[in-house]
């Protein structure tokens, strides 16, 4: 089982990371859960989901301990660090957070997502340059499935899969 | 191959309405179930059917009322303070013995509230919010697929008792997304024909009329019993539980809707530290699934229960008159929007053990 | 022997409740013979209010639904929708319509909604025992404003007709009164041309009745009758206020 909460600013793909990673599950025929926070404070504010991905069915959408936290604002960071588990993993979108994880027993990695978006030529996907990176280091998926499923999540617009999916192999690459 | 997507609670909803012979839905917007009106709006006209935003809750479940009078397999859906709105109509659905579809995404009250998940709805959906002696089927699913499999025989349900079938889910219900197969839509012809629905042909000694005025005390109470007669059949017939790990359970946590998910989460947790926990789950609120849970309460092996939801305390009555003072029934609750942890529920399994 | 008047059909044998003087038999009467003129026999849905109609799903000859206060028109627009062939109407009276049922009777008219609506205006509640309505005149006297109607307190009479007519969804909407023979003909014809706008697809479709209430007025019918022609009809003008062809 794996417990992820991505969080952010609204408008950094937050939401959209988190649903690539349960269409993922679904195309590998595995159970996952997608639950987003709602309401106003989604408007300009933070955002933030938590996923579940299991082999059988998922029980609880709701997490406690995150097995992983990708955090892409500094608030996000501080308001989650302190709740992954022990020897859990931290990705931090250094690109706009300036703090380090304040956690010395969690596996800390920092990406410089918009950066890394920016030289590959899309600003927008910064989430999946962090989405590569959490791909690699957890070892959740293979690199394919990521790589198909991103094809099949932009179907409707081709002409934004190829960028998509070099964010993405930039930030595999990373580490 | 059965088709597999991955949708939120609130869309799988109303899609699996359509292929379960929705054709006429009306709502009013409010958060956090919006998505269903939305999604009707573009949907209902490919299959023909009608979707409108109404002028208000009140409009919504009237004209709800007038379709499924005249024959329509037809569907609202809000959240607490718009099904608080609908009550007046419900109960004229009710007393009019109309078949429907009613959905509550329950979100945090009293007043206003939240927007956020709850509970708080239990006593107005279970015992009747409306006037009068009625009730409903009501079911608390606990995933998008159980929302999917519920709503979609939910109009043949509503249409064999006469009455509304309600979804009381809750907000993350509504939000969440899983993966779900989707059923074939049915076919609107193979539905029952329903020959007191008012479709125009009548005159005469064919007249129908679609009704709950019954100004003679003696016809009035004649037919509170037979209303009561299709309520006692629809307890016989519909009684939905589930039971996890209670085979050699010791502490029975029990819950239903969203929060049962996470006390069976709870159970896992505490089968590792060696409590031995089971959940108890019920999938129809109306009827309540009572000797299931009887038996529980008559079983040896159990020590106590523990009431997990999120309210001040609703449903822990409906557990506790089954229990009958048989065994300790503990409660426990978040409110205001807030959600219990898996964890949350084991510390206080584990500090009131 | 020569038949010079039946009873229209569309009605059923079922004796009216109303009192004596009041023009709701007559509102009745014309609505079922329009319906009969226009041949719609077995295609009619009718809706009855909350109030002294409140039994018109035993007068009138067809399929009927009994609607929740003031939400007939709501209960129409389902019913139409369902059936789109079928000729909806609903009938309601003034505290029905114009106060508990406002919302509904101006969405389905902003909607233009395919129905025909007929509103009883009698300026006052009957079936509850003359209590104020929303159409009750300034200085006419009702069991909750005994001194009568002042606007200082009660408010001021709504101009129903002339409020919906604003709005671009209707396709028809006149007010008649009930209080002679030269006005029934008219309101005959009114009520008929609300139907064949309804047949014609023409959309959504209004009449308003000037009706009396002798019982609760105090009044002897043919002085409640005199009230229409003289009071009613002053502060509610009679005429076409939208037609669209």
């Amino acid at each position: 089982m794996e417990k992820l909460i991505v969080a952010g600013f609204g408008g950094q793909g937050v939401l959209s990371l988190g649903q690539m990673l349960a269409y993922a599950a679904m195309y590998e025929n595995m159970a996952a859960t997608w639950l987003p926070s709602y309401g106003p404070e989604m408007r300009g504010g933070t955002a933030n989901c938590s996923v579940v991905i299991d082999e059988k069915e998922v029980a609880s959408p709701i997490i406690a301990v995150p097995d992983c936290l990708i955090a892409m604002n500094t608030p996000s960071l501080l308001k989650f660090q302190d709740k992954v588990k022990k020897g859990g993993l931290v990705i931090v979108n250094s690109s706009l957070i300036s703090e380090k994880c304040n956690r010395d027993d969690v596996r800390t990695y920092y990406v410089e997502a918009n950066k890394v978006a920016h030289e590959v030529g899309n600003d927008k996907a910064s989430n999946l340059v962090i989405l590569g990176a959490y791909i690699k280091l957890s070892e959740l998926f293979p690199k394919q499935v990521i790589m198909d499923t991103i094809a099949k999540q932009f179907a409707a617009k081709p002409q934004f899969i190829p960028s998509n999916q070099a964010c993405f192999e930039a930030g595999y690459n990373l580490f | 191959m059965a088709e597999r997507k991955l949708m939120k609670g609130n869309e799988a909803i109303a899609e699996a309405a359509i292929r379960g012979g929705c054709r006429f839905y009306a709502g009013y917007p409010i958060t956090p179930q919006n998505e269903i009106p939305e999604y009707m709006s573009w949907r209902l006209p490919q299959v023909g059917g009608h979707f409108i935003q109404a002028e208000s809750e009140i409009a919504a479940i009237n004209m709800v009322y007038g379709s499924a009078g005249a024959g329509g397999r037809a569907m609202t859906s809000s959240s607490s303070p718009g099904v608080s709105l609908k009550q007046e109509g419900i109960s004229y659905i009710c007393g009019a013995e109309l078949p429907c579809v009613i959905i509550n995404m329950v979100r945090s009250g009293p007043g206003l509230g939240g927007i956020q998940p709850a509970q708080g709805d239990y006593f107005q959906a279970v015992k009747g919010g409306g006037h009068g002696d009625y009730k409903m089927l009501v079911y608390g699913p606990c995933s998008v697929q159980e929302c999917v499999n519920l709503v979609y025989d939910a109009f043949d349900k509503a249409e064999k008792y006469r009455l509304p079938v309600m979804i009381l889910g809750d907000g993350m219900l509504g939000q969440i997304m899983e993966a779900v197969t989707l059923p074939e839509m049915k076919d609107p012809a193979t539905f029952p024909k329903k020959p007191w629905a008012t479709t125009g042909e009548g005159f005469g000694s064919t007249r129908r009329v679609v009704n709950s005025l019954y100004i003679v005390p003696d016809e009035l109470e004649e037919m509170n019993h037979k209303l009561q007669k299709v309520y006692d059949e629809m307890c016989k017939n519909e009684t939905v539980f589930e039971e996890y790990r209670t085979d050699d359970a010791e502490i029975v946590i029990t819950a239903y809707g969203t929060v049962a998910r996470i006390a069976k989460s709870a159970v896992d947790l505490l089968r590792e530290k060696g409590v031995k926990a089971g959940l108890f789950r019920p999938v129809t609120l109306y009827p309540f699934p009572t000797e299931a849970l009887d038996k529980l309460a008559a079983k040896d092996s159990v020590k106590e229960f523990i009431t997990v939801e999120l309210s001040m305390g609703q449903y822990v009555e409906d557990v506790k008159l089954v229990v009958e003072g048989r065994k300790p029934v503990k409660f426990f609750s978040r409110t205001g929007g807030n959600v219990m942890t898996p964890e949350d529920i084991v510390e206080f399994a584990c500090k009131e053990a | 022997m020569a038949v010079v008047f039946e009873k229209s059909k569309m009605l059923t044998d079922t004796p009216l409740h109303y009192c004596p003087g009041c023009t709701h038999g007559i509102a009745h009467r014309l609505v079922a013979e329009a319906l009969e003129e226009l041949g719609l026999q077995g295609k009619v849905v009718g809706i009855a209010p909350v109030g002294c109609a409140v039994f018109a799903y035993k007068y009138f000859n067809c399929d009927m639904q009994e609607a929740a206060h003031g939400r007939a028109p709501a209960v129409a627009t389902g019913i139409k929708l369902t059936n789109p062939d079928n000729v909806v109407f609903a009938y309601q009276g003034d505290g029905d319509l114009a106060s508990i049922g406002m919302a509904e009777i101006v969405h389905a008219a902003a909607r233009g909604v395919n129905i025909t609506v007929i509103f009883i205006n009698n300026a006052i509640y009957g079936m509850t025992g003359g209590q104020m309505a929303p159409t009750t005149l300034l200085g006419q006297k009702a069991t909750t404003c005994p001194a009568g109607r002042d606007a200082k307190v009660n408010g001021n009479p709504i101009r129903i007709s002339e409020m919906l007519a604003t709005l671009d969804g209707p396709s028809y909407i006149a007010r008649c009164s009930l209080a002679d023979v030269a006005n029934i003909k008219k309101a005959k014809k009114a009520i008929l041309k609300a139907f064949k706008n309804q047949v014609e697809g023409k959309g959504f479709s209004f009449v308003e009745l000037l009706s009396t209430c002798p019982t609760n007025w105090h009044m002897s019918p043919v002085k409640a009758l005199d009230y229409v022609k003289n009071e009613m009809t002053a502060q509610y003008p009679l005429g076409v206020f939208k037609e669209v062809e």
